[in-house]
């Protein structure tokens, strides 16, 4: 979808052009403490005119480090030891400095991750904008015209004004735009888009990637599109090459191979995923075990055997070759035939929880709590009256884009930033103080959390039996011997193997740490565990068993978890009830079949649709910026945006939290009835 | 070219992270390598070897006694007898300047010890509990810094007496308010991090924080500053020595030395005057090469 094939015009006048990227046995290393360490071994691949390829894979398995061999910006310690690269029929590695500044001018673009490093801090946008030309050798005259008829073409309604701003006056999605303007402007024969869209909330990622489609039909630019989102790459490519560990190891067309992998690491990357409309309670989610070898460096067999559940001596033998499928696919697997058979590498049978859930009262309830940041005359309400109830055993998501307040309240509950005088927190019914320390130590030891990014949240200069005995010692008054015992048992819990207790964090993966970082919480016994997208800094696999883990310790320990994240996918696996941010206020709360099946809050309705990305005619994409809460609009605060406004009522008039069938709370005029529902069929793409 | 092509040096590639297998001890391992295969540290600690071994051992390194005055050989030049001359008492410069060392490497390294320790205090302090404290500690402290050292230390110096304790004293509070700074910024950075707040959600006071979680952390910026301090200190307390607020007779200090003899440059007598100089300046270059060398490593 969204993909068509170069009609017959384009073809007429390219096809008898080179490809815009041809890539063969590319071999690259990095020199590491005076050691050759092999990141890329033996990957080929070709872009056609026009072509939209995917490069898909987890963190570390070498998507960037090809981009940038393709641009020749490897770092000074990486060297592209064998194979080519020819860039629209030009070899890109026999290039001299001026060659290589033409190249660069003219026929290759890059847009990274993060709008807001790659443009400059003090130049105004029209200037920098202006400077992509300047460099193209377009006369003075033209340069801020052209500048601004470019920011219109990445439809930029404002692009006059914009040209005055400078980037930190303009959000995150408006400077993607610009970075694409610039990337544009050249008319490119290759544009390369590293990870465009991942530092974007999911609505506006879909208005970008929108873009991005459209521009790529009237620019017939060739794209390279990097991405660890295999949702985003099924959409925008035509063609997707799965990398692992420097090695393309399945390639075809993108339905294909995401409809019937033919590589065992493909069909576990996708089982990885939440299904639609599953939740913790029906199945447990697969996983792919063990860690990425650590060194290619004389390694005989294929690079997945040791993962892979299918591998046989030959596979550790002897390293398969890519072998072509019909239908243009390849894969490089001894056994492709059988790799939709992969044995799972956990069982699904959902957790049995042992927790009682018929509980009396809510282990944590928070009334009319509100947050007020700012001066008293320039008040920021970040909150505002917030009421909701956390049971026992209960996984309540919270979700929002970014600036709804999700990651405040959890502050808030906790007890690290202290709400506005009239809020009430309690725990089991008692009044919790505002600051955690003046709250007593069973009050701390029940109220825990689990961060996003472990890196900061372990104390780098600790061992890891230190950052997780610690906590025993302090909330639980464990010493000597029951301690170690406690530590035995908690080790056991998080499934973490006792030899990692003398490390420290840094020599531990991504998920390791995670993994430590929630022993800390589960240290004291916790009763209520705040996960602040705990898994978004992880990759799939990854994400896939901390969630595992977490739906584990929630049936042995009974626990609660107030679940903050803006992956729906996530949300929909994990939670019980879902509760719903926008500028601070609750708009909607129920159950989680209900608030995702609908009828739901039209502002529920536009996550859903920006996230399934099935919304084509984008009738119910949110437009613009979330609103300042520096001056909120007045009645419902979502008029300024919503699909649905019935008219002046929603801008004189807020609604209230009306309770609807089956415990779920929407916060809007509309009668249930007239209120969107996305369809199930969309979800499923979710 | 586009803009947007520019490389984003914190953007590029990190080689691929696995787990690593490393031990602290082997990174321990890996820093001293790198070290020793950094020129300007090599160089660096063999200068400042050589001044401490003839800080301990001078005075059997030395040909004369230091204070061993022949009122029939004064100021005579370099010579086979006298390889750096001798002075207006007829002393020998040579075991003189070997002498000399000892007391200005006991004092500078306590300074900047003292000034770190301090400094450490300072910083954790300000740039942990922010706010009121912070703003109220940081003006003093800067108040402080406004005023020359050499003012500082001559009024401190006259109101509690010439002694080496006082030139530690005055000589490591100033720089304790110059290493606060850096600490401060070091702390401020590291305050904010998920660490900390999981600290204050077990319960931890501020002190502990502080001490057990944070300063660990901040080490490495503390190691630099200090290293610089101490080439900075041996030059402080040479110029204090010099004014005659330092070391003091007998003692054959360079400072010292210089301060008695450079009137006698005028007579052609420079020998009294350079060999001391020249100690002065390659302790400090000594020092800021190993400065220099401890830096690139901490920062890799």
């Amino acid at each position: 979808m969204g993909w068509s094939m170069p009609d017959a015009t384009t073809l007429g006048t390219s096809a008898a052009a080179a490809d815009a990227l041809d890539v063969q046995d590319l071999d690259i290393a990095y020199r590491v403490r005076g050691r050759d360490r092999q990141v890329i071994r033996g990957v080929s691949f070709r872009i056609g005119r026009g072509e939209t390829f995917g490069l898909v894979g987890e963190s570390g398995c070498g998507k960037s480090t090809v981009a940038l061999a393709v641009t020749r910006y490897l770092p000074s310690n990486g060297r592209v030891r064998a194979g080519a690269i020819r860039i629209a029929g030009e070899d890109a590695l026999a290039m001299d400095a001026v060659a290589l500044r033409r190249l660069r001018t003219r026929s290759i673009s890059m847009v990274y991750q993060d709008p807001g490093r790659a443009l400059n801090p003090s130049l105004r946008i029209g200037r920098q904008l202006a400077e992509v030309f300047e460099v193209a050798g377009v006369p003075a005259a033209e340069r801020l015209d052209r500048a601004e008829a470019m920011l219109k073409r990445v439809r930029i309604v404002d692009a006059g004004r914009v040209m005055h701003r400078y980037p930190h006056e303009l959000s995150g999605g408006m400077l993607q735009r610009v970075v694409i303007a610039m990337a544009l402007a050249v008319d490119p024969t290759l544009l390369i888009l590293d990870e465009p869209t991942t530092a974007l909330d999911a609505t506006v990622e879909a208005e970008v990637l929108d873009l991005i489609q459209q521009l790529r039909q009237e620019f017939g630019s060739s794209v390279l599109f990097i991405g660890h989102n295999l949702a985003v790459i099924s959409r925008m490519c035509a063609r997707v090459g799965v990398l692992y560990a420097g090695t393309l190891v399945e390639e075809g067309p993108t339905r294909q191979v995401f409809a019937a992998p033919r590589h065992p690491y493909t069909v576990g990357l996708l089982r990885c995923l939440p299904q639609a409309g599953l939740s913790k309670h029906e199945t447990r989610l697969d996983t792919i075990p063990g860690f990425l070898p650590t060194s290619l460096a004389g390694l005989k067999g294929c690079v997945f055997a040791d993962r892979c559940g299918l591998a046989r001596d030959l596979c550790r033998q002897e390293e398969p070759p890519l072998i072509a499928l019909p239908g243009g696919r390849f894969s490089r697997c001894h056994f492709h035939e059988e790799a939709p058979a992969l044995p799972r590498a956990t069982p699904p049978s959902p957790p049995k929880s042992t927790a009682s859930r018929a509980a009396l009262r809510p282990v944590l309830r928070a009334a009319e709590v509100s947050k007020t940041f700012g001066s008293a005359l320039t008040p920021i309400r970040a909150l505002h009256d917030i009421s909701l109830e956390l049971w026992p055993g209960e996984t309540l998501g919270l979700v929002g884009e970014s600036g709804s307040g999700k990651t405040t309240l959890a502050k808030l509950l906790l007890g690290l930033s202290a709400p506005d005088l009239n809020g009430v927190i309690e725990l089991d019914g008692n009044k919790l103080a505002a600051a955690a320390v003046k709250r007593q130590p069973a009050e701390l030891e029940a109220l825990q959390i689990i961060f996003q990014n472990p890196d900061a949240a372990l104390n780098r200069s600790q061992t890891i039996r230190r950052i997780m005995s610690r906590p025993m010692r302090k909330l639980g008054r464990y010493r000597g011997a029951a301690l170690a015992t406690k530590l035995t048992a908690l080790m056991g819990h998080i499934r973490l193997a006792e030899r990692y207790l003398p490390m420290r964090p840094r020599q531990l993966s991504g998920g390791l740490k995670q993994r430590v970082a929630i022993g800390r919480a589960f240290a004291g016994d916790p009763r209520v565990v705040v996960c602040d997208e705990p898994t978004s800094a992880l990759d799939v696999s990854v994400q896939a068993a901390i969630l595992n883990l977490l739906a584990d310790l929630q049936a042995e320990q009974g626990v609660s978890y107030l679940f903050v994240s803006h992956d729906l996918r996530v949300v929909r696996y994990i939670s019980d009830r879902i509760a719903v941010l926008y500028l601070g206020r609750l708009m909607e709360i129920g159950p989680a079949e209900r608030v995702f099946g609908g009828p739901h809050h039209p502002y529920t309705e536009s996550l859903l649709a920006a996230a399934a990305q099935t919304d084509s005619e984008g009738t119910r994409r949110l437009h613009g910026e979330i609103p300042s809460a520096m001056n909120p609009p007045s009645g419902c605060v979502f008029h300024t945006r919503c699909p649905r406004k019935i008219g002046a009522i929603c801008e004189t008039q807020e609604p209230a939290l009306i309770q609807r069938e089956g415990d779920h709370g929407i916060r809007c005029h509309l009668e249930l009835d007239q209120m969107g529902r996305v369809a199930k069929a969309e979800l499923e793409q979710l | 070219m586009s803009t947007a092509l520019t490389p984003d040096v914190e953007a590029a590639p990190v080689p691929p992270n696995a787990p690593s297998l490393d031990t602290p001890d082997v990174i321990r391992r890996q820093r001293l390598g790198l070290l020793l295969r950094s020129p300007s540290f090599v160089i660096g600690a063999v200068i400042l070897i050589f001044w401490i071994v003839m800080a301990i051992a001078g005075p059997f390194i030395a040909p004369y006694g230091s204070n061993d005055t022949d009122l029939l050989n004064t100021l005579t030049p370099p010579s086979g007898d006298h390889w750096f001359g001798t002075d207006q008492y007829g002393r020998d410069v040579l075991s003189r300047v070997i002498v000399g060392s000892r007391d200005i490497l006991i004092v500078a390294p306590l300074a900047t010890l003292l000034g770190t320790i301090v400094g450490t205090f300072l910083g954790l302090l300000t740039g942990y509990a922010r706010g009121l404290t912070d703003d109220v500690v940081s003006r003093i402290m800067e108040a402080f810094l406004a005023l020359p050292l050499l003012i500082i230390a001559m009024l401190v110096i006259t109101a509690l007496g010439i002694s080496n304790t006082t030139v530690i004293i005055v000589i490591g509070l100033s720089f304790g308010l110059v290493i606060a700074r850096t600490v401060r910024a070091a702390v401020l950075s590291e305050r904010d991090l998920d660490y900390v707040a999981a600290a204050n959600l077990r319960g931890e006071n501020p002190l502990y924080i502080m001490t057990v979680e944070i300063l660990p952390n901040v080490l490495p910026p503390i190691l630099v500053e200090a290293t610089v301090r101490l080439g900075y200190a041996i030059f402080t307390v040479a110029s204090l020595s010099f004014l005659g607020l330092g070391i003091q007779p007998p003692s054959s200090d360079w400072g010292l030395a210089i301060s008695q003899n450079y009137g006698l440059i005028g007579g052609g007598y420079w020998w009294t005057v350079l060999f001391d100089a020249l100690a002065i300046g390659s302790l400090v270059v000594g020092v800021n090469l190993a400065a220099e060398g401890i830096h690139g490593v901490v920062d890799a």
